[in-house]
């Protein structure tokens, strides 16, 4: 199963606990950690379900490439981590 | 009289209350947090919006016993395939105005992109208002801010008729609704935009409203400061007359308007457009009291010195006597008037840039 961490950023807002969750894409795992969290959902994804546009999600420490269907595929002992992106100062 | 204050910042939400007489600071919320909207209810509820720069609009809900809690921000539905070109994004970038919307419970929310959202459950739920998002004239709505989607900066719901709401459209003139949002016209006549070509300089779409402020007892008497001048209407929005006596100049963004009096009404004017500061670094309010026939150019108390302040659209409000204002700027400044703006005082406070200011009830 797939691990899911979140930045820390998220936590003066709501809880964010690391998860581990079944999942083959990044979509998949981060659908079933907004099915037990969903007021996180919006945090990270956009109103079309697009990873919002200062949020950047990597897998084993490399940007995903499929930002808007999360299509890229996730195995059993990878690492999803969801960050704020710098873009800016 | 309204003896509380709330002020959405670039970094926080701040109260202030009047103590003694005087003005504090009394509470701060969500430090370093940018706020887009307020609002106070009839019945002490406050709402804020947050424009989180990573994490998108946000809003929350704070009852009367002092306790905030998250609430489902509005947003659009799922993209339909016939929208692929659409040039505005189907995703709420920024809530930008709260208002009541006249029936308990309800409220609305105007947005970045130019959308219209309804609660009918006190802010739990939300729903975009189709029939104006579907309007095919929506797709030659321009931006503001300096970017590519346009705003609903002004919500008017009619105090008598919450079926009749008018919005303030940046950059997309007057659109009025009398069946609850069922159907929109586009209803603003009069205005000129310098901005455009000569022949489209009258066209009601291209009008860069920035923001709209009604006379509650009157509420056909609408004023508008537009890109390009102070403009007043006398039905409502239909039809706008020029109000070139506005001093010391035209170019401005927010506009108070008398609760009882509708000949009176306050700005913040600023130098026009391209330096947005106001002239010769002196801050002032502009009041008129006869219609727009004559200003007074109010500056007891404000800054008349090396003055760099501007007051965006929702950073000047008045209360429900029309006695008490207040205004804070993008440096962080921040006045308030017991006497109808003659006199101004600063409580001890260095804000973050202003946003909104508005009135408790």
């Amino acid at each position: 199963m797939p691990t899911v961490c979140f930045t820390s950023a998220l936590k003066r807002f709501l809880p964010t606990p690391s998860a581990s969750v079944d999942g083959a894409t990044v979509g998949a795992a981060l659908g079933a950690v907004f099915a037990s969290h969903p007021a996180l959902r919006g945090y990270v994804l956009d109103d079309q379900g697009a990873v919002r546009r200062h949020v950047v999600v990597f897998v084993n420490g490399q940007p995903i490439k499929d930002r808007v269907q999360l299509t890229d595929p996730v195995g059993a002992h990878d690492e999803i981590y969801v960050f704020q992106a710098l873009t800016g100062g | 009289m309204s003896d509380r204050l709330l002020v959405g910042t670039r970094k926080g939400l701040f109260e202030i209350a009047r103590r003694n007489g005087t003005w504090v600071v009394s509470e701060a919320h969500f430090l370093g947090e940018p706020v887009s909207a307020v609002l106070a209810d009839a019945e002490g509820t406050v709402y804020a919006a947050l424009d989180l720069g990573h994490f998108g609009a946000k809003l929350w809900r704070r009852d009367r016993g002092g306790h905030w809690r998250e609430l489902a921000a509005p947003a659009f539905p799922p993209k339909p395939d016939d929208a692929v070109d659409d040039p505005h994004p189907w995703s709420v970038g920024k809530i930008w105005t709260l208002e009541p919307g006249g029936v308990p419970g309800r409220l609305l929310a105007g947005t970045m992109p130019g959308a219209l959202f309804r609660s009918d459950d006190g802010g739990a739920s939300w729903a975009l208002n189709e029939a104006l998002w579907r309007m095919p004239e929506r797709r030659q709505w321009g931006g503001v801010a300096g970017g590519e989607q346009p705003g609903i900066s002004s919500v008017l719901v009619d105090p008598h008729n919450p079926s009749d709401i008018r919005l303030g459209i940046s950059t997309a003139g007057v659109w009025a609704t009398t069946d609850a949002g069922a159907s929109w016209r586009l209803i603003n006549h009069g205005m000129y935009a310098e901005y455009m070509p000569p022949e489209r300089r009258d066209d009601p779409i291209v009008q860069d409203v920035h923001q709209l402020a009604r006379c509650a007892a009157r509420p056909e008497v609408v004023w508008c400061q537009h890109h390009n001048g102070v403009f007043r209407s006398e039905d409502a929005g239909a039809t706008w007359r020029d109000v070139p006596a506005i001093r010391p100049s035209k170019f401005g963004f927010a506009v108070a308007a008398h609760p009882r009096d509708p000949n009176t009404a306050w700005f913040v004017p600023a130098i026009k457009d391209e330096r947005r500061i106001p002239v010769d670094g002196k801050l002032v309010v502009a009041r008129t009291r006869d219609g727009g026939r004559s200003f007074d150019v109010l500056t007891e108390g404000l800054p008349q010195r090396h003055a760099y302040d501007l007051v965006w659209r929702h950073a000047l409000a008045v209360d429900r006597t029309g006695a008490r204002l207040a205004f804070g700027s993008t440096s962080g400044g921040f006045w308030v008037s017991e006497n109808g703006g003659e006199s101004w005082t600063m409580p001890e406070a260095r804000l973050p840039p202003v946003s909104v200011v508005r009135f408790a009830t």
